[in-house]
């Protein structure tokens, strides 16, 4: 299954997105020493878990076409029986008791933290996005962004979930195990991601209608290309460079747009929404639901509750005019 | 069809056997686990509430212990007559078991209007925070046994003073709302000991 | 009534046919509605509880079906996420709380006087009254599905999402107050199992000669007392949070949203004990019968059933792996999750041996066995690699969990259970299930079971999370989900058989006899159906096997009232006789009762005040219930 790892570039593999994603979501392709671990740990309890039915399996049959008369009570077939159940107890207790102290020994090993100061990332859950902050001690350097996350390849990173409204799970497999995210409270996910690529990753506990669209994708990156990308991420959005969009920004700052979603550098400052300053550089919209195109964008502004029913963003009604206009806002928006 | 053999007579056994050998003695028992589980996971609710919080109680004073205190004497003191009830019981002796049974049901009677002013003392509402919650809610399920236990005594008193009351089967009853009240009495210590103490410790 | 007998009339004073004939009259249902609504007889309201326990069995499986249809292609359109979300959370409930728990429970209603040697369960009244209250629960629930009111918050209602501000309508109130009324109904019957087991066993029946299937049920009805509590303060206090603004799960006032998980999973993992053990006890009895021989290790099998009942308390955060609780309790519940497989061990070695030294007929009830070790044990090696916290992280809340849970649940208890219904169906109908349908079933059923859920394990392990109404294309799940969605109806088939099978046995199966398949055990030495009063006289017991020791009679005990309805008290280790009891007549009180507390409960959905002025209705009918009524069963 390694075949399935992506080590392309993040640049080459934007277009390539919705191609490259099939199989990202899985735990057998790890880009990271955590989940590499964990895959271990199951075909090793796979491994021995199978044997074990198998051998069940085997004296079950040879106990059923045993032919003969029932030995009773007392005889000595039963008491090489007791024998023979004893070491089967016995046996089963030093396995199981053997697959414990590997239990522990891999969360011991997933634990080890690299000396490296870690990347801070605070992901914040809701009802059916993500939004992904990069905290920095200097303000004007941090950014908000949604739904998808970068990490430079080889440093650890150190992810603090919370949750805004019910509670949600943080799951990559390619990465590491699942996290809840939990109102009122903080959870810190640590790994470090060892292979360029992407990785898709879903909401794992049922948070409602939309549960099932609530995707987010983990992009690992050379440190390079993580310094470039932050880089276009901490600046404000680009100026329209023609009229069209220009009267897109326009309709998105005078409706109601502008109540929930942030574009910054305009007036656009709602937090209800995700962050939309470089939706336009991001590979889905809504959380995993369309690629960002033109069109999807369109598609998507002009009718939510169809492609995503239920979730919290309404139908502003537009008019053909300035939902191209609109749309070809966001798209540019990189 | 098989056979029968006789092997045992029974015809000499006592009819309705008393505590142990009674099934409604053992019945009771069985609520008195479902229900002591209960009450021990609302202890432990209230304990996690308390672990979880910062500062408890949450946002108000301790409850006024006036009350309370008051009440779990009360409640001792029925201890007395509820023994006394449960050995007239045995003994099938009607005139002590009614008078006494008349007794209960004062001494089950004087604790609701401290209960009412216990509530009031809290010093907080359900609907404030958590703490409020909790302890509203402790106080509120043991209220609930003990109203259950003292309309028990009720029916039974207005039983046991009819033709019916004359009875090996009634006077098992008396025994088991006796073993019940025991239940009540001995469940609000501990409960006693948290809406009181607990805030007070911490 | 007993107008024909003098008062104390012994059993020893009439003849054989006379004692029969007297007995049925006391012991009698009077036929018609007050008949049907009044009686106290175990078999019968064991029959309505099997009967409906089976009919929510069919309901949810139907949901099933539609969810399957519904995910076998990616972004399928057919059910809304609404609606999907109504219908995974009642295919949960229902099939824990109105399948799993209540079916196991009739069969012991059914079968554990019949194997003990009474003639009454204990507390005839409160079985009746528990009857009424889970149909009543059943009825609520599937009233709402059907009026788009259904729970959409899963079976397990986590919060906040089934919190006051995220549970819109009445939805989550309707799920909390129907697991107030299967949980009333649950508790009762335990009650009456352990008194019924402690208590009223026949003479002779010490400890160490109570049928395995007993024991199993004893074991059950104290983890139902000792787990349902939690989710009665857990759903008591989510309808308060709803209804009158508690905090107990609001962060911003102190309240906690893992405390809800806490109380959920300290029931709900022993929930899962509940539906296994009665099953064990079930494969237990099969195969005693089947090897013809006792079971080997009878102490190991006993001492196994009661520590599996008493880890059961230990696991339940477990579930809670992936909500990042310390790592000192983490690996707790690790040890003692892992720790819970050595019972289970121990008892599939004791079986084998019994196997092994025994000569095995694979009568149908013993297939479903086989299949029963098949996938039961599949689903015991996930179970220790979801106990591994790290694992678990990986594989929590994906449909390998779903994999694994319905290889536990339909492997290690639906399986037994129908193997149970083919074994006891004589007993109860007098009639034989066809051998050769059986067959059928059985090979639909196993079949249709591991090709439907073993690809889960696979669609798991490479990221479909649970849950989910439907899933992308590019996501490559399609083709497993769509050989899953065609084998669930293979399973679906399965079933359909065993209920087609079911129903034309009752009428036109074999005539059976008293004891078909050579059994050793006590129901077996009456007739197939039994009576209304189980034994015309009191077994003795003087061994395990009471059928085997003696094959051509059965010892009894003498010196009962024929005319009211007595029976034996004995003591709890020995089963020495204490006492003669009277067991309650019929009575139509238990079922008034049921009604004012359904109203109440239901009610209470919408006012804090219906438990106020609701009490009033419900007081006058336990009044009605327990009032003496000078009959002879009332006099000692």
């Amino acid at each position: 299954m390694s075949s399935a790892r992506h080590r392309f570039p993040y640049a080459i593999v934007t277009p390539l997105l919705l191609a490259a994603c099939s199989g990202a979501q899985s735990a057998f392709t790890p880009g990271s020493p955590q989940s590499q671990a964990l895959r271990s740990l199951f075909w090793l309890m796979t491994i021995v878990c199978g044997v074990i039915w198998l051998l069940v399996m085997l004296s079950l049959i040879l106990a059923i076409w045993r032919r003969g008369p029932a030995a009773l009570a007392g005889s000595p077939q039963e008491r090489r029986a007791t024998m023979v159940v004893g070491t089967c107890v016995m046996a089963t207790v030093a396995v199981i008791a053997a697959l414990t102290v590997v239990s522990y020994a891999a969360t011991r090993r997933m634990a080890e933290a690299g000396a490296e100061e870690p990347l801070t990332i605070r992901v914040r859950a809701s009802q059916w996005w993500w939004e992904v902050e990069y905290p920095d001690t200097i303000a004007s350097h941090g950014f908000i962004t949604a739904n998808e996350i970068h990490v430079p390849v080889g440093r650890p990173v150190r992810v603090e979930l919370e949750a805004a409204d019910v509670i949600h799970s943080f799951w990559v497999p390619g990465i590491a195990g699942k996290l809840d995210t939990i109102p009122g409270r903080t959870n810190t996910l640590t790994f470090t991601a060892r292979h360029i690529g992407v990785y898709r990753g879903q909401c794992a506990e049922f948070c409602g209608l939309q549960h099932a669209h609530m995707a987010l994708l983990l992009v690992v990156q050379d440190p390079r290309g993580f310094a470039r990308w932050e880089d276009v991420q901490r600046t404000q959005a680009v100026t329209p460079s023609d009229t069209e969009q220009m009267r897109g920004r326009e309709v998105l700052v005078s409706r109601q747009c502008a109540a929930c979603h942030t574009v910054r550098g305009t007036m656009a400052s709602g937090r209800l929404g995700p962050d939309l300053t470089h939706i336009g550089g991001r590979a889905f919209l809504a959380a995993g639901l369309l690629p960002v195109t033109r069109g999807s964008l369109a598609a998507w502004v002009a009718d939510p509750q169809t492609l995503k029913p239920g979730n919290n963003m309404p139908l502003v009604p537009l008019s053909p005019d300035d939902l191209r206009a609109v749309s070809a806002y966001l798209a540019a928006l990189r | 069809m098989r056979q029968p053999r006789v092997v045992a007579d029974l015809s000499k056994l006592p009819l309705h056997g008393f505590e142990t050998a009674s099934l409604t003695w053992w019945g009771t028992l069985a609520f008195m686990l479902i229900e002591g589980t209960g009450f021990l996971l609302t202890i432990a609710v209230y304990l996690y509430l308390v672990a979880v919080a910062p500062r408890w109680p949450i946002g108000a004073p301790p409850p006024d212990w006036r009350a309370g205190t008051a009440t779990t004497l009360v409640l001792l003191l029925s201890l007395v007559p509820n023994v006394m009830i449960a050995r007239a019981a045995e003994r099938q002796d009607i005139r002590r078991v009614r008078v006494l049974l008349i007794v209960m049901a004062a001494f089950g009677t004087a604790p609701i209007p401290l209960r009412v002013l216990e509530f009031r003392s809290l010093n907080v509402l359900w609907d404030s925070n958590a703490y409020g919650s909790v302890t509203w809610f402790l106080l509120g399920l043991h209220s609930t046994h003990f109203v259950t236990d003292l309309a028990e005594t009720f029916v039974l008193v207005a039983v046991m003073f009819t033709r019916h009351g004359e009875n090996r089967r009634r006077f098992g009853d008396v025994q088991d709302n006796a073993l019940y009240w025991n239940f009540v009495v001995f469940t609000w210590l501990p409960i006693y000991a948290v809406l009181y103490g607990v805030p007070r410790l911490t | 009534m007993s107008g024909a007998l003098e008062q104390d009339t012994r059993d020893t004073a009439l003849p054989p046919e006379r004692l029969a004939c007297e007995l049925a009259r006391v012991w009698r249902t009077p036929p018609g509605l007050l008949g049907f609504i009044g009686t106290v007889d175990h078999k019968r309201i064991a029959h309505r509880y099997i009967a409906t326990a089976f009919v929510f069995l069919a309901l949810g499986g139907v949901l099933a079906l539609a969810m399957r249809l519904q995910l076998a292609r990616p972004e399928a359109r057919l059910i809304g996420p609404d609606r999907y979300n109504q219908i995974f959370t009642m295919h949960g409930a229902t099939m824990m709380f109105l399948f799993a728990v209540p079916v196991m429970e009739a069969m012991a209603v059914y079968l554990v006087p019949l194997m003990v040697g009474t003639r009454n369960i204990a507390f005839p009244r409160l079985n009746a009254f528990s009857y009424w209250i889970y149909l009543a629960g059943g009825i609520l629930l599937w009233a709402a599905f059907a009026i788009d009111m259904g729970p959409d918050v899963g079976w397990f209602a986590y919060v906040p999402l089934s919190g006051p501000n995220y549970g819109s309508g009445k939805r989550a109130d309707i799920w909390a107050q129907m697991i107030t009324f299967t949980e009333l109904a649950a508790l009762a019957v335990a009650v009456e199992i352990v008194v019924t087991v402690l208590k009223q066993r026949a003479p002779g029946m010490s400890l160490d000669r109570i049928p395995l299937f007993v024991w199993s049920m004893l074991v059950t009805a104290f983890a139902v007392i000792g787990a349902l509590p939690a989710i009665m303060v857990a759903s008591t206090s989510l309808i308060l949070d709803r209804l009158v603004g508690t905090h107990f799960y609001n962060p911003s006032e102190g309240g906690d949203v893992l405390l809800w998980q806490h109380l959920f999973w300290f029931f709900g993992h022993p929930e899962v004990y509940i539906i296994f053990l009665p099953a064990v006890g079930m494969v237990s009895t099969i195969i005693t019968t089947f090897a013809r021989r006792p079971v080997f290790g009878y102490l190991a099998l006993v001492l196994s059933a009661i520590s599996t009942g008493v880890l059961a308390f230990g696991l339940w955060v477990h579930h809670m792996f992936a909500t990042g609780l310390p790592r000192l309790g983490e690996s707790f519940f690790t040890a003692s999750s892992m720790a819970i497989a050595i019972p289970n061990g121990v008892q599939i070695f004791c079986w084998l041996a019994t196997l092994a030294l025994g000569r095995p007929v694979l009568r149908v009830p013993m297939l479903f066995v086989l299949a029963f070790f098949f996938t039961f044990i599949i689903g015991g090696m996930t179970g220790v690699m979801v106990a591994s916290v790290p694992l678990d992280t990986q594989v929590h809340d994906t449909y390998f969990v779903v994999a694994h849970f319905h290889y536990v649940l339909i492997g290690g208890s639906v399986f037994p259970l129908i193997g149970a219904v083919y074994y006891w169906f004589p007993k109860i109908t007098g009639r034989m299930m066809s051998e050769y349908v059986g067959r059928w079933v059985a090979g639909l059923l196993f079949a249709g079971f591991n090709l439907t859920f073993f690809p889960m394990h696979i669609l798991g392990l490479i990221g479909m999370p649970r849950r989910v109404y439907t899933y992308p294309a590019s996501l490559s799940w399609g083709g497993l989900n769509l050989f899953v969605s065609m084998s669930a109806v293979v399973l679906a088939l399965g079933f359909l058989l065993f209920f087609v099978d079911a129903l034309r046995s009752m009428r036109g199966g074999a005539v059976a006899g008293s004891d078909p398949w050579g059994a050793p055990t006590l129901e077996w030495a009456t007739p197939s159906p039994p009576p209304s009063y189980n034994f015309a006289y009191i077994p003795v017991v003087n061994g395990l096997y009471p059928l085997w020791d003696d094959a051509t009679g059965v010892n009894v005990a003498t010196g009962l009232r024929v005319d009211r309805r007595e029976l034996i008290v004995s003591s709890v280790t020995e089963a020495r006789p204490e006492a003669r009891e009277s067991s309650p007549r019929n009575s139509v009180w238990p079922f008034w009762t049921a009604i004012a507390t359904s109203v109440v409960l239901i009610w209470s959905i919408f006012s804090p005040w219906a438990v106020v002025w609701g009490s009033v209705p419900i007081g006058i009918a336990l009044i009605g219930w327990f009032w003496p009524k000078a009959t002879p069963e009332d006099l000692a």
